[in-house]
């Protein structure tokens, strides 16, 4: 599903520029529940960017479902980024103004899927996430936890190939965040490629593999032993 | 197409962003409206002039005569220049297109008039039926001075209302005869003048009449007419130039000297007043620019404004999957619409004023304070295609930056 070879990317600082990621291969397939671990200025971040499609990479080749992503421009980055990836942020980003449903319809609305189709679509995700009774509200009225679920509706709306989480539990507290995990489970269960990135011990110890990146390197990459795939 | 789906999407956000809407409505709206007032009340000012100078524009002309100040082709100077039954003739022949009344004046001051006991003394002029259309008098009794008057040098009269007033009180002065000194001179007619009490304290006498008693020659003083009232300005200033130069040749005074042959020329007070207006319409141009200028720094600052506070929107937008296209024509259809309105409401707003204060403002020189339409609607469309541009350059930016750098943005 995605696969990475020899990626590298630097940003540049002033004159000087700052390697960030500094080779990285990485194989995942369909399916896998994958934890990124790593402390703050360990690349993690900069690896869901590029895989997400939000930033392009400098060297090495990235393939997304099979595809070789080059010479993104604005457009087409926008065009699979709704067709094949679903995103979860630590911060919500749920759009203030906009409802729980009318946020959890929006990726369709660029899709050109017609409204009440949308609608339709947005409750069936809401209903899956356990939050349909709250599709009225806006972000302000939620909690946390609540506002990750429509988050999580919303990447999943599209019903994309990849969700990739950026800290998907950074903002909430451990009952809220252990709930958040549950679902992102169950919904790999269903089959959906989840990327999770963290530098929780216990949050990546919830999925099946986990890959520690340090100073953009790969230090290790191990399956997790407390379940073995069906 | 007219997409609903996505005018829903854009009429949600300019709701749901109520502060930077309410701002845009009111700049754009106060600027039109600043635009129509201003517009229109340096219309009415316009109006105003018009009315009381363009609109009256005189066409009359007179001629005097003077003394040279130089010398000329053997001539010396400080000869007095008298204008005689010819220069009549001649100005009459030479631009018989371009004159529509014509006379030429004997003039007498303070003469004596008496009529039985009662006495004054007014300024007495002998002229040409043609008078009365150059001082625009108008006949309250009888009639004025006929053709037939002047062919027989008839000893009648045509008198001001105030001259009938003066030595008659309140009877009629038709048909009495006066004496001017010592002459008797039958009353055919009284006349107004709109010029004032000084013009209705003249007497008129056919200029046969008077020449023969008071000149005993062809001299005469001045001469009046007007000029067909098709020409324009330029053209009858340019008439009234020709008519001096062929005067001066015609009576051997050198063309640089100036005051020998003047020329009251009525149309270079019309060119004045045009020049006036002129001024004033640029005056009102350059308010109406300035305004429009103000606004459209005032709608492209909160344009500028609007995208940097949604630049995470826009990246959460971009990141869910929305093109730059998508984001820029978002943008571009929200400050469309926004500012349209607005120009709209203030449009309603300034035109409303203008009717129901219009009247009240009569008395400060503004007569109908109105505004073209072409003109308010012209300065919408300008503010709304400013407000376009400067809302583009920004959406531009905001869609072209990476989403995850907008993202970030707090």
């Amino acid at each position: 599903m995605i696969k990475i070879e020899k990626l590298h990317k630097s940003y540049p600082i002033g004159k000087d520029s700052l390697h960030v990621l500094k080779g990285l291969d990485l194989h995942i397939k369909e399916g896998e529940f994958v934890s990124i671990m790593g402390s703050s200025g360990s690349g993690k971040s900069t690896l869901l960017n590029i895989v997400g499609l939000l930033d392009g990479h400098d060297e090495g080749n990235y393939y997304l479902n099979g595809q070789l992503i080059e010479n993104l421009d604005e457009k087409k980055a926008a065009i699979l980024r709704n067709k094949f990836l679903g995103f979860v942020f630590q911060s919500f980003n749920l759009i203030t103004y906009k409802t729980a449903l009318e946020n959890v319809a929006l990726p369709l609305y660029y899709q050109g899927v017609g409204r009440k189709e949308r609608q339709k679509i947005a409750m069936k995700y809401l209903e899956k996430v356990g939050i349909h009774e709250r599709a009225d509200h806006l972000p302000g009225e939620l909690s946390g936890g609540e506002k990750q679920r429509v988050a999580i509706a919303r990447a999943l709306v599209t019903n994309p190939k990849v969700v990739l989480a950026d800290e998907p539990t950074g903002a909430l507290d451990s009952t809220t965040s252990h709930s958040v995990m549950e679902l992102l489970k169950e919904i790999n269960r269903e089959g959906m490629t989840v990327f999770v990135i963290t530098h929780e011990e216990d949050i990546a110890g919830e999925t099946d593999r986990i890959v520690r990146l340090r100073d953009g390197v790969i230090i290790s990459d191990e399956k997790t032993n407390k379940k073995v795939k069906a | 197409m007219f997409d609903l789906d996505r005018w829903r999407e854009i009429f949600q956000t300019i709701s749901k962003n109520k502060l930077t809407t309410a701002l845009s409505v009111l700049t754009i709206a106060f600027a039109i409206l600043l635009f129509t007032l201003l517009f229109g009340i340096g219309n009415g000012l316009k109006h105003t002039f018009e009315r009381d100078f363009a609109g009256d524009a005189q066409n009359s002309v007179y001629i005097y005569s003077g003394t040279t100040t130089k010398p000329y082709k053997g001539l010396q100077s400080g000869r007095r220049i008298q204008f005689r039954n010819d220069d009549n003739k001649f100005i009459n022949e030479k631009f018989e297109e371009d004159i529509q009344f014509f006379s030429p004046n004997i003039q007498r001051n303070n003469v004596q008039a008496i009529y039985k006991g009662e006495q004054n003394r007014y300024n007495v002029r002998g002229v040409y039926p043609d008078y009365q259309a150059l001082e625009e008098a108008v006949i309250i009794d009888g009639r004025f001075l006929s053709v037939l008057d002047l062919k027989k040098k008839a000893k009648v009269v045509a008198i001001g209302r105030l001259v009938e007033k003066d030595l008659f009180g309140s009877l009629s002065a038709i048909g009495k005869n006066i004496n001017l000194e010592g002459i008797s001179y039958n009353v055919v007619g009284v006349f107004s003048d709109p010029g004032g009490d000084n013009d209705e304290r003249y007497i008129y006498t056919p200029f046969t009449t008077f020449q023969g008693i008071y000149k005993e020659n062809d001299e005469l003083d001045y001469m009046g007419l007007t000029f067909n009232p098709k020409l324009k300005v330029d053209q009858a200033i340019a008439f009234g130039n020709l008519l001096t130069k062929l005067m001066k040749e015609k009576h051997n005074v050198d063309p640089r000297d100036q005051s020998v042959i003047r020329l009251r020329n009525y149309a270079e007070g019309t060119k004045g007043v045009q020049s006036f207006m002129m001024v004033l319409n640029v005056l009102i141009l350059f308010i109406g620019i300035g305004t429009l200028v103000a606004g459209i720094i005032g709608i492209s600052n909160i344009m500028v404004y609007t995208v940097k506070e949604r630049t995470k929107e826009l990246g959460i937008r971009k990141a869910l999957g929305a093109t730059p296209g998508s984001i820029i024509s978002m943008i571009m259809l929200e400050s469309i619409f926004v500012t349209a309105l607005a120009g709209y409401i203030g449009l309603l707003i300034g035109v409303f004023t203008l009717r129901a204060i219009g009247e009240s403002l009569e008395e400060y020189f503004i007569l109908n304070p109105s505004v073209e339409t072409y003109v308010v609607v012209g300065a919408t469309i300008i503010l709304v295609i400013a407000g376009t541009i400067a809302g583009y350059i920004p959406a531009k930016r905001a869609a072209r930056i990476k989403p995850i750098v907008a993202l970030n943005d707090q």
